[in-house]
């Protein structure tokens, strides 16, 4: 028999052990996990959850309050709010995940780059990124949006750039740790090539970490992205975008409050959703309980 | 935590003396529900110690000798069910404390008080942010034993008594400004503050050097003169043989021999114990297995006309220190390993060894002189020139685990040095591994398992055949050893040993274990200060030893009875 004595040696006295859930069952995760999975059907097809098209206008039914005919009411156009939120949720989501792969992808070169290169480029990437981290990611969003032009794509591409510093800074020092790894050593002394070594051993140990945090920005950037639209910078009306949505329903709020309430009810609830599963994903990858 | 008493009789100890002892254990049993079924780590403990008294309970890793130290504080964990028949302690007062009847606040009165507990590493036991005077004042304190004008007097005589030099500096200092040695004596002084009359030590001198560990296992020796019991939890044998009165020896949670140290170890009646003893390396071990009986492996002397393999020509490193001081890691050293011969090299933490490892790795350069491979340049090379040649000398390092990229699995570790010489074919390589692995007497059914998944001795092979998957011609092995217990300890070493007589194999073998250095080297280099002090055969450097140095470096080496 042999017993490992530090592992029967926990520290924390507050969680009984027998009677532990299992982590994968906590109502903690099953509900985001759920609302997400709901989101990810809405984007890709719509039409389960509403018969109505998105931009069928009644003028019979104008800025009506939500009742079970209309779950979310109408707007001035005497659209189908509910029916609205469903379809953008694709345009929503696909910015968000759009922009988070091109601000990892950008980190993860920009990161990698300025721990790795020769010393007057690295030096220069990391002044780079202290003078993009010294900017507010909106202003720069903004900036690109200037630059590019509106629409769903470039508001892609704004948010995702606008996010990059952030994610350079973490992989650097992700990077400079695992480059002082024993293993990274090690697999010089067997004799790897350097660039073997970067893309074998670096890269994957330092993305894995990142990966979460990743999930956890997807609700970030669909919130950035929903400030562009509100500031008519971004996906412009009649597109139905969530923050397109809020930004329409401003003008009505006194007279038609759910125009703004419920969409922006519905942005809460989705970044709080995708940021729970993160974290969720983090404590679990961090106990070793996922592969 | 406690289960009500419901135990049949033990068997009596012969040696507990009819008057209540200090500490009484009888029966003592410590299960562990998980959810693979219930773990017992103890099986029905029994011993007892006297005032004056050292008491060493000694066991390879896992047999319980830890879980049953901490009980006796009862500190064996939230889930664990500690249940015996007796287990007493004589208080200050006099009066009779059951330890098993003990509720969370009751338990605070003892610990500390009655009985003081030192951990292995003091590094991580002592708080960073506070001195060391505050932390020995801190169990005066909670248990009000003296007004706060008494306190600084009191600390100062605690560190005297413990032989830490200068108290009225060191008790205004923090745990990083001390050395290992001095940090480990200062948790012994604020175990011993709210002077308790038992002190129990878990494995107190494990991360030690040897002259270091006689000055800690000296302040045990004194306490026992004045009266206090102490429970002395080791895998070291000859730790064990130097200040202990009693031994026991436990296995699987079991105190399978227990008797008077001498007793013990010339006439030990259970095989275990005959075993771990057999396992401890130094002279006596030279050319016979540690763990296995049978024929010892024929070893050679390498004759001095062998050509020389890697020559460390005058090889000087210095280190910037945060402080901008220079230290110098390495100054001025020499020395020459031949095909087939294994170098050993000695010496205290901090003299150098592990930088010497690293610069016959090629790993960090040297700041003057010049390591030669084969006669060739070897330091001097540019990276990409050196790379095809680096396979040829491979490294085993103390702790393999960092040495392993954390998302491969073996098959894909030992893999890796396989790829590189350009196999291509796949099943080649296959066959290859299960070759090497069967050559470091590892289970198949380990490839798929992650390293973090295998024992420590497991890990220490998985490097083993990864080092030789390349085909070196030089080992460089640091500390290989030095965190396993001693029958794993042995094995491993049976494992290295059993290499050396491969053909043409060399190996630096690098550690701070003067018994592991005699028993696995051909030549020894002796270390101090980033130099090398003496050089010689084994038997040069240990039978007739010219340096002071070395000399007290080997006199600090506890040693196990009939054996020179």
């Amino acid at each position: 028999m042999s017993v490992d004595e530090s592992a029967l040696w926990p520290l924390r006295s507050s969680t009984s052990g027998a009677g532990r859930r299992h982590p994968w069952r906590a109502p903690g995760l099953l509900l985001p996990l759920a609302f997400v999975l709901f989101l990810v059907a809405a984007m890709f097809a719509p039409e389960w959850f509403t018969a109505l098209a998105p931009d069928a206008i009644d003028t019979d039914a104008i800025l009506q309050p939500p009742s079970p005919g209309h779950w979310f009411g109408t707007d001035e156009l005497g659209r189908d709010l509910f029916c609205r939120v469903i379809y953008g949720t694709s345009e929503s989501l696909t910015i968000g995940v759009g922009a988070m792969a091109i601000a990892c992808l950008g980190g993860i070169s920009l990161g990698t780059a300025a721990s790795l290169a020769p010393s007057i480029v690295r030096k220069l990437l990391v002044r780079l990124i202290d003078i993009l981290l010294a900017f507010p990611e909106l202003l720069l969003a903004l900036l690109v949006i200037a630059v590019l032009g509106r629409g769903p794509v470039n508001t892609l591409f704004a948010v995702g750039l606008s996010h990059i510093a952030g994610y350079a800074r973490l992989v650097r020092s992700q990077v400079l740790l695992v480059k002082l790894s024993g293993y990274v050593e090690h697999a010089v002394t067997l004799g790897e090539h350097r660039w073997t070594i970067i893309i074998r051993h670096i890269v994957p140990n330092t993305i894995r970490p990142l990966m979460i945090l990743a999930t956890i920005g997807v609700g970030t950037s669909v919130l950035a992205a929903s400030s562009l639209s509100f500031l008519g910078l971004g996906v412009v009306p009649p597109e139905a975008e969530w923050g397109a949505l809020l930004a329409d329903g401003r003008n009505f709020i006194e007279i038609a409050p759910w125009l703004s309430l419920l969409p922006a009810t519905v942005v809460a609830i989705s970044v709080i959703s995708i940021t729970l599963l993160g974290r969720r994903l983090q404590v679990l990858l961090a106990r070793g309980d996922v592969p | 935590m406690t289960v009500p008493i419901a135990e049949t009789s033990h068997e009596a100890d012969p040696l507990m003396s009819p008057a209540v002892p200090l500490l009484r254990v009888e029966g003592l049993r410590v299960v562990f529900p998980t959810s693979q079924g219930r773990i017992e780590a103890v099986r029905g403990v029994s011993f007892a110690i006297e005032p004056g008294e050292i008491l060493a309970l000694v066991g390879q890793s896992g047999s319980g000798k830890s879980v049953t130290a901490r009980a006796l504080v009862g500190l064996a964990g939230p889930r664990a069910q500690v249940d015996a028949s007796a287990m007493t302690i004589v208080g200050h007062d006099g009066g009779v404390v059951d330890l098993l009847r003990l509720a969370p606040s009751a338990w605070r009165a003892v610990r500390g008080r009655e009985i003081g507990f030192v951990l292995q590493d003091a590094q991580v036991s002592l708080d960073p942010l506070r001195t060391v005077g505050r932390e020995i004042a801190e169990p005066i304190l909670a248990h009000r034993l003296l007004p706060k004008t008494g306190i600084a007097a009191e600390v100062k005589l605690l560190l005297a008594r413990v032989g830490i030099p200068d108290p009225d500096i060191r008790a205004a200092q923090y745990p990083h400004e001390l050395s290992g040695g001095l940090r480990q004596r200062a948790l012994i002084a604020s175990a011993l503050a709210a002077r308790p009359r038992l002190l129990i030590a878990d494995e107190p001198t494990t991360a030690l050097d040897v002259t270091v560990q006689q000055q800690v296992l000296s302040v045990f020796e004194g306490l026992a003169r004045a009266g206090h019991g102490v429970l002395l939890i080791t895998h070291d044998l000859a730790v064990a043989a130097q200040v202990a009165d009693r031994i026991a020896v436990m296995q699987d949670g079991l105190i399978v021999e227990n008797g008077p140290t001498r007793r013990v170890l010339t006439m030990p009646s259970q095989v275990y114990t005959q075993r771990l003893m057999a396992a401890v390396p130094g002279a006596a071990t030279r050319g016979h297995w540690l763990a296995a009986t049978g024929a010892a492996p024929a070893r050679e002397t390498v004759a001095s006309d062998q050509p020389p393999l890697l020559e460390v020509d005058d090889v000087s490193v210095s280190f910037r220190r945060p402080n901008g001081s220079t230290l110098d890691a390495l100054a001025g050293v020499s020395l020459v390993i031949r095909l087939g011969e294994t170098l050993g090299v000695v010496g205290e933490s901090g003299s150098g060894k592990t930088t010497l490892g690293k610069v016959a790795l090629a790993l960090r350069q040297p700041n003057r002189g010049e390591v030669r491979f084969e006669g060739q340049p070897w330091s001097g090379l540019s990276e990409s020139a050196r790379r095809p040649l680096r396979r040829r000398i491979q490294t085993i390092v103390q702790d393999p685990l960092g040495s392993f990229d954390p998302r491969y699995t073996v098959e894909r570790i030992i893999e890796q040095p396989l790829c590189l010489r350009g196999d291509r074919d796949r099943a080649a390589r296959r066959h290859r591994i299960a070759e090497l692995i069967e050559l470091v007497s590892l289970s198949p059914k380990l490839l798929a398992r992650r390293p973090e998944a295998l024992s420590g001795g497991q890990r220490q092979r998985v490097s083993i055949a990864q080092a030789l998957a390349s085909e070196p011609d030089l080992l460089v092995c640091d500390e290989p050893v030095s965190s396993l217990d001693v029958m794993t300890q042995a094995q491993v070493l049976d494992l290295l040993v059993a290499l050396q007589v491969r053909p043409r194999l060399a190996m630096l073998f690098i550690s701070h274990d003067l018994g592991v250095i005699q028993h696995v080297s051909h030549r020894i280099a002796v270390m101090e200060a980033g130099r090398i002090v003496e050089t010689g055969t084994v038997a040069e450097v240990f039978d007739d030893p010219q340096r002071p140095y070395t000399r007290r470096l080997l006199g600090a080496v506890p040693r196990l009875p009939g054996r020179c």
